[in-house]
């Protein structure tokens, strides 16, 4: 909308808001982070991407990848990349309960059985996934 | 009216996407970005792995959480710069930005689990 007015057209009552208006309470700044998650979201998969692509052209390639992640500004960015995928899972799991109402017969099921089995999947996604890479070695 | 919004299909792929990173993308960069790099744990063997992933469910399974997370991350991202920034000036270009990325990373995973 232009911000242009007019003599017929009065200004806006529109209250200007800081561009840092995330930096203003810590609440904001945690929405803001569980937000940015998305931009680390989408690192693990151009990461698992090039790690499937290498392991497609040979065993030199794999290799150098492993050797690759190991640089210390690589694996500085991994490690970030992992704390925000976990505030990612956190956050998600914690708001399934409002974003999903099951019922059984009359009652409402509790919220924290619906985050419980959210978790519960989850140990059981990861445990099952590490246990097919793992048991290949 | 007539005209269908594409909003409530986006939303509904940023959920299952959402979904779906949770629940696989923390013990996959755990694994590969962090305790092989750092010999926490011994990498599996080459041909081990490659006959994980040529496996048809890898494929599979692996283009899906690929092109659900991609489209999570795009449209939130995009939405955070829209509340973070508000440069809603810009909103065409943030959205050829995002979902075009996403899909073009989208292509790419295609390529690669169909080699």
């Amino acid at each position: 909308m232009s911000a242009g007015y007019t003599r017929y057209h009065p200004r806006w009552l529109r209250p200007r808001v800081s561009t840092y208006w995330w930096l203003r309470r810590t609440s904001y700044l945690a929405f803001i982070l569980r937000e940015l998650s998305s931009l680390f979201v989408a690192w693990a998969i151009v990461l698992l991407l090039l790690m499937a692509r290498a392991v497609n052209s040979g065993e030199a390639a794999y290799l150098s990848f492993l050797q690759w992640a190991s640089h210390p500004a690589v694996l500085t960015l991994n490690i970030i990349t992992l704390s925000f995928l976990a505030l990612h899972a956190i956050t998600w799991f914690n708001l399934a309960p409002q974003a999903m109402v099951v019922k059984l017969g009359k009652s409402r099921v509790p919220g924290a059985l619906i985050a419980g089995s959210n978790y519960a999947a989850w140990v059981v996604v990861s445990a099952g996934l590490a246990w097919l890479i793992l048991s290949g070695g | 009216m007539t005209t269908r919004s594409v909003e409530p299909l986006l939303w509904t792929l940023f959920s299952a996407g959402g979904v779906v990173a949770a629940m696989v993308l923390p013990v996959l960069v755990l694994l590969f970005g962090v305790a092989f790099p750092l010999g926490l744990l011994t990498p599996p063997p080459h041909d081990y792995l490659l006959s994980l992933l040529r496996h048809p469910l890898t494929r599979f399974g692996g283009f899906v959480v690929c092109l659900l997370s991609l489209i999570h991350a795009a449209h939130r991202f995009r939405y955070t710069l829209y509340d973070g920034l508000q440069i809603k000036h810009l909103n065409e270009v943030i959205n050829v930005g995002c979902y075009g990325g996403a899909i073009a990373i989208s292509v790419w995973a295609l390529l690669i689990v169909s080699r």
